[in-house]
Formats: structure tokens, sequence, C-alpha cells
């Protein structure tokens, strides 16, 4: 082997080293953040074998035929919302039909999950109460998770319509919307949670632990 | 030599060597009796089956995944089981003690019909067949997989006896997949597209929002673990596997990555898998399991037998990075030595430690506190109780375990307490 060629591969594999190998040299905490600013603790991406013909064995699908899939939504605008749209009076019998038998009359908790209504303002005390009216940042959270997980025996089988409902009766309960209340597309991206600005994205590391190795306390 | 004085000196050299031979057997004449020849060396074993998959002795049947023994669920489908961190050597967990967490129990799905599809934000949709998947350059990696919510129910005071209880929502195993950054490009990402929806065909159609950086960096789709495909509690017949990173965001039994402009705020990442902090906020999107180690033996619920040696052994391990040290200390965190590492030693990976331990029969509170390759030092929940609100379900627990060891031996939880 040329001693010029010897010295190509070497340099391709600092190059791969600096790529591939563990990049993490100490300090700076989890290292790299997102643009969004959350911690990554990133060390590369893996090696593959090199590729002169990227394979592809993806089959090419429309949008249109994942409909029945595509049942996410950005909740903190509704994007994804589909059209329909349900009242406080209809998701209250809907609820009873398909959510009391876990979750209680009222929705106040049952056999299986506690409440689901009240802990506004409980976050600053030591009992801090999560439901939705406490908890969800944005009001959309209700139908993406209802129409995806519930109710726990069939998810993914109630109508539009009936999500829409459901959503309604629960902030009605959690008292964010009013009893003549009707939720659709437009409607419930409006609906003001009390804890829209109660987050705050992941600034760890926090702790401040030190390396003391004799008489530490 | 005459015949006689050959048989002479042979029958000298024959009592020479017997006495020889029972000098050393008397050496060692205290304690147990002789021992039988065992029934397994004379009869025969089983013989080999035309066709089986191999099981552990019917003697470890006491070796197995337990669910919580503190919080009693009153439903078992949004549930966990954990792994018995105390029987596990070295840092691989066999697949049938990998730890589970479900939201809606575990589905069984034929490879055959199931299909991952990737959308959203690319030049053109894709769905990609089982048969697919496997075809694609692979990849064999080894990481830890860490439930966000391990340890959730120890921190001010002991609840949980077991290291099983304390620490059993972590697995440590091999994964096998294809970097999702390949199907992607397949796909065409737009560069508008700065997060990713990974949702699962699960009956929770559990669903998660990864930034980008993590999907393009080293977020595998993994259809085996540990040599085989993947176990249906496990996400077969293909899951997500973020390394590093929090459990629930490895979505299993992945169906749908759907690429968007920003993070889809679901349930899951904001009313669940959240951090109670100080003045009744939450933190959101903390995703890396920052860097832990907890003493697997000697641990909670066992017994020592009597003063002398025990090497005390433990798994160290950091979504950030490589473990760099872990130290021990057997008076509650007041004096520390440096314990051994065991090679190998892997980034975002259970990393075994070990130190020797003479002990003298007095009262003793065992720790473990591990170094990452950052420098970060695992804290005490005391420590951690300085900069966050521990209220309710904490997640992300990572401070350090102490076992006490009385007069007896009997070693205990005493988290919160020493």
């Amino acid at each position: 082997m040329s001693s010029a060629r010897l010295e190509v591969i070497v340099a391709i594999g600092v190059a791969s080293l600096s790529i591939f190998g563990c990049a993490n040299l100490g300090g700076g905490g989890m290292a790299a953040k997102s643009p969004t600013g959350i911690p990554l603790g990133a060390s590369g991406p893996h090696a593959v074998q090199p590729l002169t013909d990227k394979p592809r064995f993806g089959q090419a699908i429309s949008e249109a035929d994942l409909a029945a899939w595509n049942i996410d939504v950005r909740t903190s605008d509704g994007r994804g919302l589909p059209p329909g749209r349900g009242s406080v009076a209809e998701g209250r019998q809907v609820y009873a039909a398909k959510c009391a038998a876990c979750h209680g009359p009222d929705a106040k908790g049952g056999p299986v999950y506690g409440t689901m209504v009240g802990g506004i303002g409980s976050f600053t005390t030591n009992a801090r109460v999560l439901t939705p009216g406490s908890m969800y940042p944005y009001a959309p959270i209700l139908f993406d998770y209802i129409r995806r997980s519930m109710p726990m025996d069939r998810p993914q089988t109630l109508r539009a319509d009936e999500v829409y409902a459901v959503s309604a009766y629960l902030l009605n309960l959690n008292g964010l919307v009013p009893a003549d209340a009707v939720m659709d597309a437009q409607s419930l991206p409006r609906v003001q949670m009390p804890n829209r600005n109660g987050f705050i994205l992941d600034d760890r590391p926090d702790t401040k632990a030190l390396r003391c190795m004799t008489n530490c306390k | 030599m005459d015949t006689k004085e050959l048989d002479h000196n042979r029958r000298s050299f024959l009592r020479k060597s017997l006495a020889v031979a029972g000098g050393v057997a008397a050496g060692g004449t205290a304690g147990a009796a002789a021992l039988p020849v065992p029934s397994s060396a004379q009869e025969p074993g089983r013989q080999i089956e035309a066709a089986a998959y191999g099981m552990p002795s019917k003697f470890e049947a006491h070796v197995m995944r337990r669910r919580s023994d503190v919080l009693k669920n009153r439903q078992n489908l949004s549930d966990w089981s954990m792994t018995p961190l105390q029987h596990q050597p070295g840092i691989i967990t066999p697949n049938g003690l990998v730890y589970e967490r479900h939201h809606a129990g575990t589905p069984d799905i034929d490879p055959k019909t199931h299909r991952l599809a990737i959308h959203g934000m690319v030049k053109q949709p894709l769905t990609f067949t089982m048969d697919d998947l496997v075809r694609y350059p692979s990849v064999s990696r080894f990481y830890f997989l860490e439930c966000s919510g391990n340890g959730l129910t120890d921190w001010l005071k002991p609840a949980s006896t077991t290291v099983q209880q304390t620490h059993g929502l972590l697995s440590g195993a091999l994964w096998t997949g294809v970097p999702v950054s390949t199907l992607l490009e397949e796909a065409g990402i737009d560069p508008r597209g700065k997060w990713a929806l990974f949702e699962g065909a699960d009956a929770s159609a559990h669903a998660r929002s990864v930034p980008m950086e993590k999907v393009l960096d080293d977020t595998l789709i993994v259809y085996a673990m540990n040599g085989e495909a993947l176990r249906p509690e496990n996400g077969y017949p293909v899951r997500a596997l973020l390394p590093g990173w929090e459990g629930n965001i490895s979505v299993k039994w992945l169906r749908r990555i759907k690429v968007g402009e920003e993070p889809w705020h679901f349930r899951g990442e904001t009313a669940r898998y959240t951090d109670p902090m100080p003045e009744g906020k939450w933190r959101q999107f903390s995703m890396v399991m920052e860097c832990k180690s907890v003493i697997t033996s000697p641990s909670g619920g066992q017994q020592l037998k009597g003063p002398g040696f025990y090497e005390v052994t433990g798994l160290a391990w950091s979504g950030a990075g490589k473990v760099r040290a872990v130290d021990v200390s057997f008076d509650g965190g007041k004096n520390w030595r440096e314990a051994t590492l065991e090679e190998p030693i892997m980034d975002k990976c259970l990393t075994r430690f070990k130190a020797a331990w003479n002990w003298n029969g007095a009262p003793a509170v065992l720790m473990s506190r591990a170094v990452d390759s950052h420098g970060y030092v695992q804290p005490s929940v005391q420590e951690v109780q300085k900069v966050r609100a521990i209220v309710g379900f904490v997640q992300h627990h990572n401070a350090i375990q102490p076992w006490s060891v009385n007069a007896n031996g009997e070693v205990r939880n005493v988290i919160g307490q020493a």
C-alpha cells in the first residue's frame, strides 16, 4: 500500500471518529441544545455502512390514504381538528354512556380513575390536583387525547361530534365554558386554560452536587 | 536391587504419598460433611427437544418482573412492571425481564400487516412494511432504557423494599434497527420541519413530539433486542429508540412519524411526563435521563451473612454520555472512595461498578454516586429538593439511593433518612 493511500485512510478514520465518536469532553452539563433550547445530551449519529447507492424501499402513499391514521391535533392552535361540533348537554349524555363507569358521575372520580374536575389554583400548594381543567395548557388536548385513547375499552371509536361534546362537558364541569357552550374546530382552541403559562422549558442540569470525598457532612 | 527390595520401596512410596494426601485432607476437616455423588451425575438428564425456546432453571422462578407493590393500581392496562435488578449480573437485561410501561395494554401485532408511515412535511409520504425495514443497513447498539417515573414512590421517605421496586423501571439491552434519518431522508424532509411526532399502534395511540435534532442524531427504529425480535411488551414488531431519553418517548408499536413545524403539546407531554417545579410551575420536554447510580447488592430486603468480605456492586448510567466514575460511601455519605468500573463502558448504557467491602458487623449506610463524562455529579435528594418541587408523582428521580445495614445484617431502604 502506498503511503499516500494510507494517509487518506487514516484521515478518513480520524474524520469518522470526530463525527461518530463520543465527543463529550467534559464541562457544560448536557451540552448541545435544540434551537428551541431543549438539552439533547447528543453524542453524534450512528455509523452505518457508507452507501454509494441508497436503497429506497418505502412505498409512496397519499395523505388522503393516511386520513384514518392522521388523528393528531396540534393543540396550541387546534390545527388538525376535524369538522363537527358538540354541546355541553350532548357531552353529558355521551359521558354517562361511555365514561362514567371508570371516571364516576360528574367526572368527580370513579372506581378506576380520580377526579377530572377542579384543582385550579392547587399547584402552589403541597397537594397539586391534576385535572384537564387545572393542568392542560391548551383545550384541544382534550379532543386529541379523547379521540386517540378513550374510552379505554373502545378507543378511536367515538365520532368527532361525540369527542367535541365530551370536551365541552368536561370544560364546563371545570368552570371554563358556560353551560350552553358548543365546541368545534373554531371555538375549542379559543378556550382560555388557566395553566396556559404554567410550563418552563427544560433547563437542566439544575442540581449543583459536588464530588466531595472526605468529611462531607 | 532384588524384587523384594523393589516391592518394599514401592510400598514405602505409596505410604508416604498417602500420608501427604491425608495431611491435605486433615487441613480441611472443619465444617462440611463428605460430598456424595449427586444424582445428576448418576442418571441421564433431559433429552434435547426437537425444537424449543430455552427457559431459565426452575430454581430461578423467583427472578421475575413485578408490578409496583407501593401503588395499588385499580386497572392493569395503564401500568408498569419492574426489572429485578438485584438478580441481574452484568449490564444486559434478559428480554423476559426488561421492564414494561404501557398506557393501554400490550397489543399482539401481526408483522405481516403492520405498517410504518412517514408523512407530514416531507416531499413524499411513505409507508414501510416490516420486510422493507429489515432490508436497510442496520446498526446494533447497547443502550439503557429508563422510565422517567423510575423511583417516583421513594423521594422523601422509603416506601419500597427492594431495588426492583425503587429502580426497576430500568433495563439494558442491545438494540438493532435502522437510523430514522435513513427513512426520513428517503421521504425528503421539508427544511421547515423542526419536530416529528412519533405515534404507536396500541390502544392508547401514545404520541410524543421529538425535536428534529434528536430524530436525525441517534434515533433508531428498532425491531430487535438482545439478538431476537422485540418482545410484544417492548414494542413488537417495531419501536422507536431514543438513546438516553426518558423511556416513554421511545414509542412502542410504532406506526407513524409525522414531520411538523412545532411540538404538538400532547397530553403525554403537558399533563403527564412533566416535572413539578417551585411556584406551581411545570418543567416540560425534560427528555435526558440524567446521570444516576444504585447499589444492587447489597440492596433493600437482602440479608448479609455476618461480618466479612462483600463485593458491593451496582449500576451507573447517564443519558448525556458515559459514566466517568462512581464513588461509594459506607457511612451515609460522609466519606467516599472510588469504585472500580467494569468494561465495557459505553455511551448511554448501563455501566457495572464494584467495590470491595470488609463489613465489621457495625451498622452502616451504603451509597453510590456517579459522575458522567460532562463532569455532572449525581445529586442527593436534598440537593434535588433545593431546585425542584417534590410533590405528588415526581418524575426524573436521579438522586443517590442509601441502603442501611443494621447489626443483624438486614439491608433497608432509607431514602430521605440518611
